[in-house]
């Protein structure tokens, strides 16, 4: 029976049924083709099934699914196969972690990657490892970085051709922020781009001194490729340390900014930093858009990017030309224009100081980690989006390997309460089409889908469905426990289209009868 | 049996891995400057802040060093305390030996005599009508049966004469209009994005839809309660300030 329905599962799955990578497809859409849920049937989208972790860390993992399997990533570094249609348990493959592994906030995955047979995972003590899909048996189980040097890493791998793509994370703890690919068959490290460049090379001088040792600049967040160009768009994080600049005075290069990277070779065809000389944390690790559209009269390939800054920017993907920038986000640290080159004008005193310093956005900005979506029926960029104001606060930047280098800490402004909203934002203006607003921030991502539906979940895991064009409230779950993840669609055994997201400790997988 | 001995086993090696924090002078001296970089900002110097009073040979939350350590490094959930950013394993063990060592200071004593302060309590203060000690007293503000073991004296004065500075999480006093009917005022006890439920003043709660209101607002910056300055004289605030401080809880 079972061998039945898995038959039958891989006979569906040809279609369009499956979430092959992070963020559904390479380009970074988070966009699903399927229509069987629909604005008509959506009222009656219900719980198919759900399936629960036994942690009690953060769940933030976004699924692969595959022939009717899906794959989760648990925190901290564990996987379970379940099959999609029914939330029963495969297989599951528990890392045993070392002792005091470093890693800044919570002990999180948010999610695996899949080429062939194999499922990767990049662990919470920096390792890569390869599983068989059909048992869960490690494959290989490669050292991508130290993790008594403080590198860790929770991002869900990117699949780049018959290599797996790796991100870094650790920018908490002045590491040196790398991207690196592996041969999926082998896990032999193909190329290592470092995202802060050694003494002499170029760059090193946008760092006073020899402050680049502890640059950060990680790459915690996936990113995005173009087969086309057979480029790879990554996002970078903070500088180190966090709050405090005066070590490191100069545009400290390559933090905050997007890469394109070759895919072969792993250098670097260009870069645009969002946030020169960041001091608020606004790491620019959002997940780049890939598309193809018109602008200006010209069809131009673009990279869309919602940054933690509070400012969308819209570049030329095969130039790293800037070609627009606006403020989506109240902020207060900068001019409202960009300037011609898309370098923002700092206000004076948005500085961190010893006695603190008011700004917004408030460190954990205007999004962030929040995976974005692209809608190809809309062509709407849908953000989940936090207003809030923060007081930024100096402190000790001595730097000690291995322990946190923050030189600073930050609080929510006082007597303010955080808001959030879903903005569907239209690429060529900027402008969002329409707002749904949240009474509370949510760490959820966004869904779109070829049925004409936007899903996320709000702050604490009501599941929601709006209508793609107008923003209107169309279906709502309360799934009871705080979303840190973000949604998927997928076809599973039974037929039928699911949207699953993990809620509290728990995955839930919706359907309709 | 295997699991009698795997619980056995557990046990054992659990009273071996009770942490002790340090109390030679260089890590008390150590634990003294992460204690104001990182806890200053609530706790003050340890008996002035509007967090907890660290100046007790008892803290509530932390019976051992081992519960303490663990506190300084994941906070406590559902409360302001927030796990430790930017401290390592070390500076935690030193941070809990300086909180240690101000517990061995000389315990604080304080001008008035509680018995009185009790009188003011149950009397002419009224605060019984809001706030609830050892099971009795109303639900519109904190339970003070531990208060004592939690807040300074200092505190304590502060949040008696001017409670809108000593604002306490969890307790924002919101103001819903219906539809139809009456404004409902309580404390708030969650919020979504399509309902809010509150307690009022006779301790009844209330599940609103939002989609129900013409109007919300909360005090975010003004506490519930009134000032009691002017309203207690010098003498009666001294004894009200020493009842609250002897109030310990089961503990």
């Amino acid at each position: 029976m079972k061998a039945l329905i898995l038959f039958s599962a891989s006979i569906l799955t040809a279609q369009t049924g499956d979430w092959l990578q992070f963020q559904g497809n390479a380009q970074g859409h988070r966009y699903s083709e399927l229509t069987q849920i629909d604005k008509s049937n959506v009222a009656k989208l219900k719980p198919a099934w759900s399936f629960q972790i036994d942690k009690l860390d953060k769940f933030e993992a976004s699924p692969i699914a595959k022939d009717g399997i899906l794959y989760v990533s648990e925190p901290p570094s564990d996987v379970t196969a379940v099959e999609s249609h029914s939330g029963k348990v495969l297989w599951r493959y528990k890392r045993v972690l070392p002792d005091n592994v470093p890693f800044c906030c919570g002990k999180v995955n948010r999610g695996v990657g899949i080429h062939g047979n194999s499922i990767f995972i990049s662990t919470l003590d920096a390792h890569l490892v390869a599983l068989d899909a059909a048992s869960g048996n490690v494959l290989w189980d490669v050292t991508v970085a130290d993790y008594k040097k403080a590198y860790s890493s929770t991002a869900a791998p990117l699949i780049v051709k018959d290599k797996v793509v790796v991100g870094s994370a650790g920018g908490e703890f002045g590491v040196r922020g790398y991207l690196a690919a592996f041969d999926v068959k082998t896990g032999k490290e193909a190329w290592r781009l470092w995202t802060v460049p050694a003494a002499g090379e170029k760059g090193a001088e946008t760092w006073k001194g020899d402050s680049y040792k502890y640059g950060s600049a990680t790459t915690w967040v996936t990113g995005s490729y173009d087969p086309g160009l057979n480029t790879i768009y990554w996002g970078t994080g903070n500088p180190g340390p966090d709050w405090k600049g005066d070590k490191r005075e100069g545009d400290n290069l390559y933090s905050d900014s997007l890469l394109a990277i070759d895919a072969d070779t792993g250098k670097m065809k260009w870069y645009f930093q969002f946030t020169p000389h960041d001091v608020h944390d606004w790491d620019a690790t959002q997940v780049p858009i890939l598309v193809d559209q018109m602008w200006n009269g010209k069809m131009r390939k673009l990279a869309l990017f919602a940054n933690r800054n509070a400012f969308y920017y819209v570049l030329d993907r095969e130039t790293g030309e800037y070609l627009m920038g606006k403020q989506y986000v109240r902020q207060t640290w900068a001019k409202g224009e960009l300037d011609a080159k898309g370098r923002p004008t700092r206000l004076p005193n948005t500085f961190p100081t010893a006695n603190g310093t008011a700004v917004y956005p408030n460190s954990p900005g205007a999004t962030n980690f929040q995976a974005p979506s692209y809608s190809a029926k809309t062509k709407l960029h849908y953000v989940m989006t936090r207003d809030e104001g923060g007081v930024f606060y100096t402190g000790d930047d001595t730097y000690h390997e291995g322990s946190w280098y923050l030189a600073g800490r930050f609080v929510s402004k006082p007597g303010e309460e955080a808001t959030g909203a879903i903005k569907a934002i239209d690429p060529a203006t900027g402008k969002s089409k329409w707002e749904y607003p949240l009474s509370a921030p949510s760490w959820s991502g966004v869904l779109s889908t070829a049925g004409g539906l936007v899903f996320a979940a709000t702050a604490d895991g009501d599941m929601l469905a709006l209508d793609d064009s107008t923003g209107k409230l169309l279906w709502r779950y309360p799934m009871g426990g705080r979303a840190f993840a973000n949604p998927i669609s997928y076809t599973a055994a039974d037929g039928k289209q699911h949207i699953a997201i993990a809620s509290g400790h728990t995955l839930f997988s919706f359907s309709v009868d | 049996m295997m699991r009698l001995i795997l619980i056995g086993l557990m046990f054992s090696v659990g009273v071996w891995a009770q942490l002790s924090a340090p109390s030679d002078k260089a890590s008390l001296s150590a634990g003294k400057t992460q204690f104001e970089i990182h806890c200053a900002f609530c706790h003050g110097r340890g008996d002035d802040g509007f967090a907890a009073n660290l100046v007790s040979p008892n803290l509530v939350h932390a019976p051992t060093d081992t519960a303490l350590v663990s506190i300084i490094r994941n906070g406590i959930l559902g409360t302001d305390m927030p796990p430790a950013l930017g401290m390592t394993e070390e500076q935690m063990m030193q941070v809990a030996g300086y909180v240690r060592s101000l517990g061995r200071s000389a315990p604080i004593t304080v001008a008035g005599d509680a018995a009185k302060g009790k009188a003011v309590y149950q009397g002419k203060g009224g605060c019984g009508g809001c706030h609830m000690v050892g099971g009795a007293g109303g639900k519109m503000g904190p339970d003070l049966t531990q208060i004592g073991a939690m807040r300074s004296p200092a505190n304590l004065r502060t949040s008696i004469v001017d409670p809108n500075a000593t604002l306490a999480g969890g307790w924002t006093m919101v103001h819903v209009t219906p539809k139809t009917g009456a404004q409902v005022n309580g404390i708030r006890l969650s919020e979504d994005n399509f309902r809010i439920n509150l307690r009022d003043g006779r301790g009844r709660i209330h599940s609103i839809a939002k989609d129900q209101t013409t109007a919300i607002t909360r005090d975010l910056t003004k506490s519930s309660m009134p000032s009691y300055q002017g309203r207690l004289n010098a003498k009666e605030l001294d004894d009200l300030v020493a009842y609250l401080f002897s109030l310990r809880g089961a503990m």
